[in-house]
């Protein structure tokens, strides 16, 4: 089964699957493998990261020297295509004017969605991160615990190929012995960082990154991973050998032609395809999830956008894995006389409690890393190291103003000059003008990689303020209804970014740190991103134990519908300190084991 | 060869057929406002581009740069960012190319660099003139030099008033321009962007340097 025109689709399949990102790549690759005829709907056209990939160029063999346009609004050479904050004749709208409460929502329009420009971090959510109510006395608790997800961690982690390690951190859980790669060396300013960082009691430990420090063991994982199936277990192992280690040289926002990055294309969907048990049709814009007369999901109708014909593909279940919002609203644009609210929506929750990143960030120049002798920091471009959040029981025993933690990023080296290089000393030195000519270029050498960032990104329980709808008037060009966002930050966030913006002051200034201007722990306001902006929402089909409070059961399964799953970040009720994609695959992967028992037993 | 009269780049302009539009070294700036708002609007490089191919300025949208704009931002690249022992000057990287790519660029955050700099090099040949030379790229070297210090004290003060908003503008573009190419890359000390079997992690000099052991 291949890539295939709409018209060249079979009658029937036993799943279809919306979107081809974390979510519905795991989800087509854990069920294709095992035998399961699968169907993949994806918006965007086919990528190819092999040949797509701007490997090694530096910017200035781009326009603009790379920077952001419209068209490419993480700059030239990103990876996504066909994507951004806003795109053409796809709106989606807010309901307030007022900047601070309007959600920026991105869209990826390609082959393996969100997954071919992300940072590639996969942390794993720790046990105190599924029981936020029951533990602080706010927010939802999930209904699985850490010990549910673990093994699925595992396997996800054995799949994709982890780079990081064990370090016995408080709710910043350890992967099983043998299961994550090595992380790569520290950079001079991480060392430094981990060494003055240490004096304020805080560790800097290695991140949790997809990308291949080492060959993956084509000879043992594959057995481990689809026990008792021969050709699962040959067909991972021939992907296994496809990859490369990663070269030390690329940021992984571009894609990875050598496949040591995990893009869901290269490691989910191109073995799945190999099977033959799954049919891929691109430029599929899915809008309503259709049911048959018993009430159960019969299929998917979507607009080739190619040609602007509507077709539909029948299946015995539906997935949804379009990106939490997408899917939200699929299920809101898919009404019945069942389901005048939208399918799946008999508790009225569809769309509520979305959440994302708290995040914030801070910068210092630090003169102990000014003329740094010259050496490649490339490393594994991008980050290598963080500071997992160190203050559980501090929170736990009431002694902290805000609930959730959040972990800081460290951002520092002699990064690859963008345009912005060689600005930004003028505030470093007392001279009445602004440098040019050969001092420029002499503070240039003094200052280059001399800065450090460090960004936060924290846990978010969600609330009754942040939430979509359909627009009621506003159509995409394909007619089909928008998402309208509704966003407030509560206090809680607000205090969580005043304490991160302090912290980061505070090990910034063990590192001897120079600033030009103050941390904004008076007005949190100003420092804190916007909703969305991260690109880490969450929420809006939340997973739960009772069926009036949740969209879905704790096996992603929609209460209303059980042959209806969500496989993308849409079930989260709530966002941990921790990036959502390898909790997305770790939740597909278990929904897929539990939707083909279900499938066996005839219970759908 | 003197880049300002690459005939290859002339005859893309003239070809195009728009330069009149531009051409105003016209003494009064008001005028030069008007005249880069009424450059023609080509279209980007679209939602899809080809990523992997290499690119030049021109390639995609024409340069609208006048041949005494393109003199006065030569003579500005190079003071910016002069000839040393280390590294070449600004001008012989190209670097003029890429701000005329850029303040050609048909996107709308390049708008605002457009309207300031196309004013800010109106505002540089009427200084020249009014010291009694034709424009700016005919004055001495020195008396260059020595307006632009006057500029970037400016731009110190108060970086928003023009004209200081326009030398800083000119200078971190003519910066970054120079430093996103390979020989900046190599002056500014950046040594990665090299395919490597292993990476070892900082040198012994960097850990020196920090007063850090070296990794296990």
């Amino acid at each position: 089964m291949p890539v295939i025109d709409p018209k060249a689709l079979r009658p029937t399949y036993d799943v279809v699957i919306v979107g081809s990102g974390a979510g519905g790549g795991q989800m087509a690759y854990t069920l294709a493998m095992e035998g399961v005829k699968v169907l993949v709907l994806e918006a965007g056209r086919m990528f190819d990261p092999a040949s797509e990939t701007a490997m090694l160029h530096t910017p200035d063999m781009a326009p603009l020297r790379g920077e952001k346009t419209p068209d490419k609004q993480y700059g030239f050479h990103d990876a996504s295509i066909h994507s951004g904050w806003d795109i053409p004749g796809e709106p989606y709208t807010n309901a307030s004017q007022d900047s601070k409460r309007r959600f920026a929502w991105w869209r990826q329009r390609m082959m393996g969605g969100r997954t071919n420009h992300w940072g590639r971090v996969s942390l794993r959510n720790g046990p105190h991160d599924f029981r936020t109510r029951s533990r602080l006395g706010t927010g939802l608790d999930w209904p699985i615990g850490y010990e549910d997800l673990a093994p699925y961690y595992d396997k996800v982690e054995m799949l994709v190929g982890i780079f990081g390690a064990s370090e016995g951190i408080e709710n910043s859980p350890d992967s099983s012995p043998g299961v994550l790669l090595p992380p790569p060396k520290f950079r001079a300013g991480e060392l430094f960082a981990r060494d003055r960082a240490r004096r304020l009691g805080i560790s800097v430990v290695p991140i949790h990154r997809a990308i291949l420090t080492r060959a993956q063991d084509a000879d043992r994982l594959p057995a481990k991973l689809h026990p008792g199936n021969p050709k699962a277990q040959r067909l991972l192992a021939e992907n296994m050998r496809l990859r490369l280690r990663c070269i030390y040289a690329t940021d992984c926002h571009r894609g990875c032609s050598i496949k040591a990055a995990y893009d869901a294309t290269s490691v989910h969907l191109t073995p799945a395809l190999k099977s033959g048990n799954l049919d891929i049709v691109p430029n599929a814009m899915a809008h309503e999830v259709t049911l048959n007369p018993a009430g159960k999901a019969s299929g998917v109708t979507f607009f080739d956008k190619t040609t602007g014909m509507e077709h539909h593909a029948k299946a015995r279940a539906v997935v949804l894995a379009a990106s939490s919002q997408e899917s939200v609203r699929l299920l809101l644009n898919s009404k019945s006389n069942r389901f005048p609210d939208g399918l799946a929506n008999s508790s009225g929750k569809v769309g509520k409690y979305i959440t994302d990143s708290v995040s914030s960030s801070f910068s210092a120049q630090i003169p102990a890393l000014e003329n740094l002798p010259p050496h490649n920091e490339d490393g594994t471009v991008g980050q290598q190291v963080y500071i997992p959040w160190w203050r559980c029981r501090e929170q736990e025993a009431g002694k902290l103003d805000f609930p959730g933690g959040y972990k800081l990023v460290l951002v520092s080296g002699r990064k690859m000059p963008g345009l912005s290089a060689g600005r930004g000393y003028d505030w470093l030195n007392e001279r009445d003008e602004i440098l040019f000519g050969r001092e420029l270029k002499e503070d240039a050498r003094r200052y280059y990689g001399s800065f450090q960032g460090i960004g936060a990104q924290g846990a978010m329980a969600g609330n009754e303020d942040c939430y979509s709808e359909l627009d009621p008037e506003v159509k995409d060009r394909w007619g089909i209804p928008v998402l309208r966002f509704h966003w407030k930050w509560s206090d809680a966030e607000l205090r969580q970014v005043a304490d991160q913006q302090k912290a980061m002051a505070e090990i910034l200034e063990a590192m001897g740190g120079r600033f030009n201007r103050r941390p904004e722990t008076a007005d949190p306001l100003k420092a804190i991103k916007q909703g969305g902006q991260i690109i880490h929402e969450v929420g809006g089909a939340i997973m739960g134990t009772k069926s009036g409070e949740s969209v879905t059961n704790a096996w992603n399964q929609a209460w209303d519908v059980p042959n209806l799953v969500l496989a993308d970040g849409a079930t989260f009720p709530g966002t941990a300190d921790k990036n959502p994609t390898l909790t997305i695959m770790a939740l597909a992967w278990r929904a897929a084991d539990h939707l083909m028992d279900e499938m066996k037993k005839g219970n759908l | 060869m003197n880049p300002s009269e690459d005939p290859q780049r002339l005859n893309r302009r003239v070809a195009l057929g728009w330069i009149a539009s531009a051409t105003a070294s016209i003494p009064m700036l008001e005028s030069l406002g008007e005249a880069a708002e009424i450059a023609p609007a080509p279209r980007g490089y679209g939602p899809d581009p080809d990523v992997v191919r290499r690119y030049s300025p021109g390639d995609l949208w024409p340069l609208s740069f006048t041949a005494g704009q393109r003199r006065a931002v030569i003579a500005l690249c190079d003071i910016v960012m002069p000839a040393d022992d280390i590294s070449p000057s600004a001008s012989s990287l190209g670097v003029h190319d890429f701000l005329d790519e850029w303040i050609s660029s048909p996107y709308s955050g390049q708008a605002g660099d457009r309207k300031l700099i196309l004013k800010g090099l109106g505002w540089l040949d009427a200084e020249a003139r009014r010291r009694g030379k034709d424009d700016f790229a005919t004055l001495p070297k020195s008396e260059q030099i020595a307006l632009c210090h006057e500029l970037a004290k400016e731009a110190k003060t108060d970086s928003r008033k023009f004209p200081g908003s326009f030398f800083l503008r000119m200078r971190d573009l003519i910066a970054g321009g120079y430093y996103t190419t390979p020989e900046g890359m190599k002056d500014i000390g950046y040594l990665g962007n090299v395919p490597m079997a292993d990476w070892n992690g900082p040198s012994p000099e960097a850990l020196r340097h920090l007063g850090l052991e070296a990794q296990e």
